[in-house]
């Protein structure tokens, strides 16, 4: 036991950002999934063109009944219970994009899922700007994120031993891995500021007040496509992040994102 | 620590997460129905209005694009034929009868023909339509700006609000109480964009997107743009119009300020 350190990871600016944005994305997905839900297909553009969506889900009536049908690229996919119809016949078909259970609110109200998604739009945004602004006038992003050439250069040794499930001790695990610096920089700063401007690109205030914001990215309906793909790829990220706590010690990694404190397991020494 | 003791941990963990989603979400579900949720939700709302009236200089234009983008399918939401009786009788001889009523705080109550109407100086824009359900339709509109017909019946100095009431009834019941209306602040009236189109890709309005004349408010979404416009009011306040919000969707839970 003596040699083990515990050493004071997480400021306590990183773990109240954290934490809010974890419940903020939490909420705006769910409500960001109503929302979708009340015109369940994606397009690429300044318009819609309905008869070529690049991704829809809708339900078609068959020779065998209801079916829900996911188009995506112009291929068609049965997704009956998952995608475009929901329920069974004995308790009622739902015509839906996505189920309900993975929308805010659970049932169909547009007008509901718009203002959790808008209030909570705020909360993402001003917490977005605490933590950057923290980030940069504290040294964190320059200190704990930037990667450096030598980490970079080795990137390649780093993505063998995770595929290998073996992760950094003793002094290498004091510092973020140079994977985890990319991904957090990659969401940070690339993927969450996406997020916003096309959320914004949306806006047809916003649009007039900001004309660049519809050019850049090609149209109202491709930042509209891109804010999906976008909140689509966080999921992702999410979802690595919760396996990669779980499976690098979920107490420790839990109790230095509430406490900051996290014990540094010694370099294997085998008896 | 035994491996037992590890894995009697992580199914504590999965379940305490899967009760604090449950909860969480379940919650959500309650919360959205109390009342002072709502009120804290909407104060984003105006937030959001604030924010955008000090970005949105009052000359900002929406975007307007080139004859080629206008869309091939104009989707018609809402109300694509209203059965109200005089409107079906208006309707039937081409509106020729039909006149625009343009009263409330202002010092001269008029009514236009839309014969006057399309004698009037007209503005042409190829704008985009963004429905609140996420799609967006171009469409070329010809009409008269608002701002002249405010001009011409001069509003009182109380006036801070425009109201249009419509001939087609959204609701169930199909009574008054189910009537659209909606409503603009003054900025966006006397917006150079804000017209009473009477004509939508080089044609007669069509009965389905509003015939004979409806409002164009290119710096908001589609449910603010009033079809079958009869009569506009101007107004100090509307909250005793209706359901007091504003307009029918807004008495019905959406947003009065539709610019997000």
């Amino acid at each position: 036991m003596s040699d083990k350190e515990i050493i004071y990871r997480h400021s306590r600016a990183v773990r109240l950002t954290h934490w809010i944005n974890a419940l903020v994305l939490l909420v705006l997905l769910m409500s960001g999934l109503q929302i979708f839900n009340a015109h369940p297909a994606l397009y690429l553009g300044q318009a819609s063109d309905f008869d070529k969506p690049i991704l829809a889900m809708n339900a078609v009536r068959t020779e065998d009944g209801l079916k829900g049908v996911t188009t995506l690229f112009g291929r068609e996919f049965d997704t009956t219970g998952t995608f475009g119809l929901g329920g069974d016949a004995a308790n009622g078909y739902q015509r839906r994009g996505f189920p309900w259970w993975a929308t805010l609110p659970g049932h169909r109200n547009l007008s509901m899922g718009r203002r959790w998604h808008f209030f909570f739009a705020w909360l993402f945004l001003l917490n977005g700007l605490v933590y950057l602004l923290w980030s940069l006038g504290s040294g964190h992003l320059r200190r704990d994120l930037a990667p450096s050439g030598e980490e970079l250069r080795h990137v390649g040794v780093s993505v063998s031993e995770h595929l290998r499930l073996k992760f950094p001790k003793g002094d290498e695990a004091k510092r973020y891995n140079v994977l985890q610096k990319i991904a957090y920089l990659l969401v940070a700063l690339i993927l969450l500021p996406l997020m916003l401007l096309t959320g914004l690109a949306m806006s047809p205030g916003m649009d007039a007040a900001f004309p660049f914001l519809i050019d850049m990215f090609g149209g109202r309906q491709s930042a509209r496509t891109i804010h999906f793909i976008a909140a689509g790829l966080i999921v992702i990220f999410v979802v690595i992040h919760l396996v990669m706590v779980l499976i690098t010690g979920v107490w420790n990694n839990l109790r230095s994102m509430i406490t900051g404190r996290y014990v540094i397991e010694p370099t294997e020494k085998r008896p | 620590m035994s491996g037992q003791r590890k894995l009697d941990r992580r199914g504590f963990l999965a379940r305490g997460l899967a009760a604090v989603s449950t909860a969480l979400l379940g919650g959500c579900e309650d919360l959205s129905n109390q009342s002072w949720v709502r009120r804290v939700l909407d104060s984003a709302e105006t937030l959001t209005r604030v924010t955008q009236e000090a970005l949105l200089s009052q000359q900002a234009l929406a975007r307007e694009f080139s004859e080629a983008y206008i869309s091939r399918e104009f989707k018609a939401n809402g109300s694509t034929n209203p059965d109200d009786a005089d409107y079906v009788a208006q309707a039937k001889n081409g509106f020729a009868d039909w006149k625009l009523v343009v009263g409330g705080l202002v010092e001269e109550p008029l009514e236009f023909s839309l014969a006057e109407l399309r004698t009037m100086p007209s503005r042409t824009q190829i704008t985009r339509h963004d429905c609140v359900e996420g799609w967006s339709c171009i469409g070329k509109w010809k009409g008269v700006r608002l701002s002249t017909l405010l001009e011409r019946v001069r509003l009182k100095p109380q006036a801070r609000y425009i109201v249009f009431y419509c001939a087609d009834a959204l609701g169930r019941t199909g009574t008054a109480a189910d009537k659209y209306y909606e409503s603009i602040g003054l900025a966006d009236a006397f917006h150079e964009q804000t017209i009473l189109a009477y004509e939508m890709n080089d044609r007669v309005l069509p009965v389905a997107h509003g015939a004979p004349l409806r409002l164009r408010v290119e710096r908001q979404l589609g449910y603010k743009m009033a079809k079958y416009v009869m009569r506009i009011e101007a107004v100090e306040s509307f909250i005793p119009i209706l359901g007091g919000r504003g307009g029918f969707w807004e008495d019905r839970g959406y947003e009065w300020y539709a610019g997000i």
